[in-house]
């Protein structure tokens, strides 16, 4: 018996109960809505008015959606790809890098061409896309496999140079000859646009690609070998080396799977929303993925929820701007404060808290046992 | 050169290496306690914000400086309630400290945008300031150069001879064994944690109040990261600690003076990725090289730890 007297004890549970699992992410969200509440309080906003343009709001009209639909598609890809690798214990937080990398290569495969209006040249976008973020992602890779060299130092800091390498590339030599000295490219050919799902609104068919590659990345990890050999490395390590399973090859798998899909979102945002290169290709969607996959539970179905969560947290961040003034700040500060009490309350899923019996109870119910 | 002019870059590798040596130097102590803490960057631009905004209000930039302290550790609080109390993830937790410190110190800074701040006041020694050389290298910085170095010689002492030094280590290397000798080791990690917090908020408060006396949106760019892969380059020995933030700081400098040259004719951009090549460049030397300096890492590194009781 314990030698303090508090009523209230902490056992680690022996299994995880499933429905908990589930229900934290939701009391995560509660607790930051009411979270959100006091700090519109604090900073002297009228706090309803403030939460209702935040989190309602944007979703009172159709287009309202299909924005959400928009800002989740590249949360949803990049999310998919992290949780594989945070399955297996492998870090890559430069997916932000990757993103800017896919972008570029997608973006000057599509000015490579332009004037011309080729119908191959989507796919090749997305290749080249796919191929950069990989490319990208191969660099920590290599340096962790080869040498034993932290993957979550060597991806961010790729993540500030390939920022800096697409200020070089839109201020030099991919500049708009006719852009008046505005550093962006070239607006990209029509066929080197993502086609819209939806006349009148912004959503676009790399939305559906997302959503349909999160549904492939459930398959794979529930039915396949190769997700069955992540789940075993991030579980049980030893376990895994017992098997016979190479963590040197799941290293770069998950590496190059969340690259490559980092990449992709990359080019189906250039393509899509934006139309051309720019500075600064995304409002941190490669940081924000990272948040989605834990709330998303690493399971790539809840990512499609969580995804479009995290949007509506850009969205609203911008409509509460707009309607009530509030700084576009808030989002990271509400998608901070999400993680964290994400984290927080799986305290309550990994451990049981019981109220235990007084000591006098506790000394008369000893013989019992 | 002149004399002078050496002592002006020396002057400037030391103040940008100083919010490195800082925010480095409170990582190793965490570290050594076996707590990962990838919330540097978050705790360092807390403390360049929160320093900033409390002396521009009250003009003083000794109060600045404590609350910049003050701010890098309240956010390391909250790191250590979930990763020590609730024992949560410390990856994890570390990026979300991140996140967290951005948004809410863009969102503090809003209104600070711009506005000038009077930098911390240098040391004057009368007659000796005004030596060649030697006057404003060993005599011209604010009180936080000094500070900084005389942390390095005290958490080196503090690790190497003093008890409580000594039990930290062992909390760090072994977790179990030092708690079935009765040693408190969550009560020893929540010390280290806060005070890593309170190392990088001064880091973020030297670098508003001192290096660029202004706040801009994510100032620190990237520094915490930076010195995450210092401690790592140091193989978490304070001295060596030093001579990496040195060593940092003359590569931002070598790479800003060679901007202002124009550059031998590379894009700006491109110079401005060379701490971060650096960065990797460094740790992959240290992880690939013959002397193994990584096996020096706390045994229980990262690995999240609830006394049964």
């Amino acid at each position: 018996m314990s030698p303090r007297l508090a009523p209230l004890k902490i056992e680690a549970r022996r299994e995880i109960p499933r429905g908990l699992l589930y229900a934290t992410p939701l009391l995560a969200v509660a607790l930051t809505v009411v979270a959100g509440f006091f700090i519109f309080l604090a900073m002297g906003y009228d706090p309803f008015l403030s939460l209702y343009h935040f989190f309602v709001s944007p979703l009172l009209s159709f287009y309202g959606w299909s924005e959400l639909m928009v800002k989740a598609a590249p949360l949803i890809l990049i999310g998919v790809g992290l949780a594989v690798g945070f399955r297996a214990n492998v870090w890559n937080i430069g997916a932000e890098g990757q993103l800017t990398v896919g972008a570029i290569t997608g973006g000057v495969v599509a000015l490579a061409v332009w004037g011309e209006e080729p119908v191959w040249i989507l796919p090749v976008m997305c290749l080249a896309g796919i191929g950069g973020g990989m490319a990208y992602a191969a660099i920590p890779a290599f340096l962790k496999t080869r040498f034993g060299v932290n993957e979550i130092l060597t991806s961010l800091m790729l993540t500030y140079v390939a920022t800096l390498f697409l200020s070089t590339l839109v201020y030099g030599p991919l500049k708009d000859p006719m852009g008046f000295n505005f550093p962006q490219s070239r607006m990209f050919g029509d066929a080197a646009l993502l086609p819209l799902l939806l006349e009148g609104t912004r959503l676009h068919l790399g939305t559906g690609i997302a959503v349909a590659i999160a549904v492939a990345g459930w398959v794979m990890m529930t039915f396949t070998i190769v997700g069955f050999q992540v789940r075993v490395l991030g579980q049980a390590p030893q376990a895994a080396r017992f098997a016979g399973f190479s963590s040197t090859r799941i290293v770069w798998f998950c590496l190059l799977l969340s690259g490559g899909l980092a990449g992709l979102a990359g080019t189906f945002e250039v393509a899509g929303p934006i139309g051309q290169l720019i500075p600064s290709i995304s409002p941190g969607y490669g940081f924000t993925a990272i948040i989605v996959a834990f709330l998303g539970r690493l399971h790539p179905l809840g990512i499609i929820l969580s995804g479009l969560l995290m949007a509506l947290s850009y969205i609203g961040g911008e409509t509460a701007q707009v309607e009530v003034g509030l700084p576009q700040a808030v989002t990271g500060v509400f998608q901070g404060l999400l993680l964290f009490f994400l984290l927080a309350s799986d305290f309550l899923v990994r451990y049981r808290l019981r109220f235990r019996p007084t000591v006098a109870a506790a000394a008369s119910s000893q013989p019992a046992e | 050169m002149t004399p002078d002019a050496i002592a002006l870059v020396l002057l400037t590798v030391i103040s940008a290496a100083t919010p490195l040596l800082f925010a480095a130097l409170g990582e190793l102590v965490v570290e050594k306690s076996g707590v990962l803490n990838l919330g540097v960057e978050g705790m360092m631009i807390l403390g360049a914000v929160a320093a900033f905004a409390v002396a521009v209000t009250t003009g003083s930039g000794s109060l600045g400086v404590l609350a910049g302290a003050a701010a890098g550790t309240a956010l390391a609080f909250v790191f250590g309630v979930l990763t020590l109390t609730l024992a949560a993830n410390q990856v994890a937790t570390g990026l979300a400290l991140t996140i967290f410190g951005l948004g809410l110190s863009s969102l503090i800074g809003a209104g600070y945008v711009g506005i000038p701040v009077s930098p911390l006041a240098k040391l004057a020694v009368p007659g000796v300031s005004d030596l060649p050389l030697i006057g404003p290298l060993i005599f011209g910085h604010d009180a936080l150069v000094y500070l900084s170095i005389a942390a390095v010689a005290a958490v080196a002492w503090f690790l190497k001879k003093s008890r409580a030094g000594m039990i930290l280590r062992a909390v760090g290397e072994s977790d179990i064994s030092a708690h079935s000798i009765g040693y408190d080791v969550i009560a020893v990690r929540y010390r280290a944690v806060l005070f890593g917090g309170a190392m990088a908020g001064l880091g973020g408060a030297f670098l508003s109040l001192s290096y660029t006396p202004l706040w801009a949106e994510g100032m620190t760019a990237g520094r915490g990261w930076i010195a995450l892969a210092l401690v790592v380059f140091a193989s978490w020995r304070p001295w060596r600690l030093l001579a990496g933030a040195y060593l940092f700081g003359g590569v931002t400098i070598a790479q800003l003076y060679t901007q202002g040259a124009g550059g031998l004719g590379i894009p700006s951009q491109v110079m401005s990725m060379l701490p971060y090549l650096a960065t990797i460049l460094v740790l992959t030397i240290i992880a690939a090289g013959p002397w193994k300096g990584r096996l020096n890492a706390p045994a229980c590194l990262g690995k999240p730890f609830r006394p049964s009781t």
